[in-house]
């Protein structure tokens, strides 16, 4: 588990990898390639990079053009960007005519660290899931990263994958079968379900550790598409261990715990807390600060877990 | 850069009024809609659909097809006008134009209509697509062309300018971009509003080929739209069309209150009478 990785890394090779196999798939950046890490597949194939320039709204509806032409666009920004400065772009042109675009944005969450809350989105899992036929995919590490990469260029429709800054642990081995729409089961246990996406994936094993080595057997999802979601997972969860703690980067409104809750509270409802930030912007520090500082630990995760499970009857 | 094809500019005058006629009535039909954007734009769209493009309204999903883009898309009824009386789909249809359960919506939705190539309505966002299309017909080697009709107010949106200077820069001398100039906007006149200053300076200090013409002259017009053709040396060429908004109508010409809104009884009448007398 030393190795780490950012799953913007995975992206730019996965990208380098496929366009190899795949002549329609193009990739445009606005002026963020050496972040985004789409500078690999532009060395690679000149001809099909699309350098746009710093225009966001331009990126997402050139990107909506293609994907019309029969293409498979790959559009990259940061998450704040690409999806805040473009949300009518990506409502209007690519989610309502349905066109297959990728949306691949990095810089997600507070672990963009240094750059401050202008930069930290927090909201776009919710901008995203709240788009009709939007698929939402929160890769946990590289590995997760690239096989989701593969898997929304064989998908046909609009999908949002959002990508971290900083290296994260390698959860995963290399033959992870990734699924759109389906969790994956890291470790099981009875006393209840962490339900986790993103860097929160880490974070969370970590936490069933310090819980096992207290004697409570939790089980562990990663939850790394938030939409479609996988409902099975969740009722299975919530029907077998009988209390759900949520894990993600994000503002508890409208991301992973928000989905989650919709699900769970009409078709089994159990007691749940929700591990993200608390409605609040980001700030400047380290990533680990910050992640200390916004309650986004594998020991928030612990706390959570110890008081959801004093919650079940 | 005017046609002297004097038959095919007559079939096409004839053709625009027929295009009018429908407009009208669908908007009468359905109560409400915006006849005044469509009704300037019909002249420009009936030399597109009954000329210039190499479409087949038997397969409107033609990978080697023209595009059209109707950026402004509130003026839908011109367009709807045009693909049913082009053969895309019955002209009873247009009857239940913003009705329930109708393939024609109140702004273009291409998952709806046959024969739409773009899904619009939220202005400012056609051009871009217009780009990623004719960037998508380079990288793959087709000569189809596309063609994107926006309002003048519509350029008040600053993504209209991120996209100018996109197709610039990835050469797209198979786009053609028409400004349907009427010089009105919902609010009022498109210079009171937020005055724009010269159209034809700005695209042109942007990279484009500009033509400026009348946009009810259709010699003119098709001239344009031809010439625009016959280019092939890395510009996209921008048509500043010179409109009168609400064209064909007494009235409702340069009516800003006609930007929305469907005729009355009489109302309709009246300017069915016009539209034919050729005034």
């Amino acid at each position: 588990m030393a190795t780490k990785k950012a799953t913007r890394d995975a992206y730019g090779e996965a990208l380098v990898e496929l366009g190899k196999v795949n002549p329609d798939i193009v990739v445009l950046d606005a002026d963020l390639s050496q972040s985004t890490k789409t500078v690999g597949f532009a060395r690679a194939f000149p001809e099909r990079f699309v350098q746009i320039g710093i225009a966001e709204q331009d990126l997402i509806g050139t990107a909506a053009g293609l994907a019309a032409a029969g293409k498979i666009p790959f559009a990259s920004s940061f998450a704040v960007f690409a999806t805040g400065r473009a949300y009518d772009q990506i409502r209007n042109s690519v989610a309502y005519g349905r066109l297959n675009v990728k949306i691949a944005a990095t810089h997600a969450g507070v672990t963009v660290g240094e750059d401050g809350g202008s930069h930290q989105m927090l909201e776009d899992i919710s901008l995203m899931r709240a788009l009709p036929g939007m698929t939402v995919i929160v890769p946990a590490d590289g590995v997760e990263a690239k096989a989701a990469v593969k898997a929304a260029t064989e998908y046909e429709g609009p999908v949002y994958l959002r990508l971290g800054r900083g290296g994260w642990p390698v959860i995963f081995e290399e033959d992870h079968r990734f699924e759109i729409g389906k969790a994956a089961l890291l470790k099981d246990g009875d006393a209840a379900t962490i339900i986790a996406c993103g860097v929160m994936v880490s974070q969370a094993l970590e936490a069933t550790k310090l819980l096992e080595a207290e004697g409570i057997d939790v089980r562990l999802l990663d939850m790394a598409t938030i939409k479609p979601l996988d409902v099975d997972a969740c009722l299975k969860a919530a029907e077998e261990t009988g209390a759900i703690v949520t894990a993600e980067e994000h503002n508890i409104i409208g991301g992973l715990g928000s989905a989650v809750a919709e699900v769970l509270v009409e078709k089994c409802p159990v007691p749940m807390e929700r591990v993200g930030v608390k409605d609040t912007f980001g700030q400047s520090g380290t990533p680990d600060e910050l992640l200390e500082h916004y309650g986004l630990t594998a020991k928030d995760i612990v706390a959570a877990v110890k008081r959801v499970m004093a919650r079940k009857a | 850069m005017t046609t002297t094809n004097k038959e095919l500019v007559e079939g096409l005058r004839v053709q625009a009024q027929h295009v009018r006629e429908a407009i009208l009535r669908m908007v009468y039909a359905a109560n409400s809609g915006h006849c005044g954007g469509s009704l300037s734009a019909a002249d420009i769209v009936t030399a597109l659909y009954f000329h210039i493009m190499r479409i087949d309204p038997q397969h409107p999903s033609w990978e080697d097809r023209d595009r059209f883009i109707l950026s402004k898309g509130h003026a839908c009824p011109v367009l709807y006008s045009a693909l049913a009386l082009r053969g895309y789909f019955p002209q009873e249809e247009l009857g239940t134009l913003r009705a329930m359960d109708s393939r024609l919506q109140g702004h273009p939705d291409m998952r709806k209509t046959p024969g739409l190539d773009a899904t619009t309505g939220s202005l400012g966002q056609g051009l871009s697509l217009g780009v990623g299309m004719a960037l998508g017909a380079k990288l793959g080697g087709k000569a189809y062309r596309v063609y994107v009709l926006m309002g003048d107010g519509e350029t008040n949106e600053g993504q209209i300018w991120e996209a100018a200077a996109c197709a610039v820069k990835y050469r797209l001398d198979n786009l053609v971009a028409i400004v349907d100039k009427n010089g009105l906007q919902n609010d009022g006149p498109t210079d009171a509003i937020m005055p724009m200053g010269s159209l034809a300076e700005k695209w042109r200090a942007f990279g484009w080929d500009v033509v400026e013409i009348d946009g009810h002259d259709m010699a003119q017009i098709v001239g344009a739209l031809d010439e625009a053709k016959e280019r092939s040396h890395g510009k996209p060429t921008a048509i500043i069309a010179k409109t009168v908004k609400g064209k064909g109508v007494s009235y409702m010409e340069n009516v800003v209150e006609w930007h929305s809104g469907a005729p009355t009884d009489m109302e309709l009448d009246i300017a069915l009478a016009e539209i034919w007398k050729g005034r």
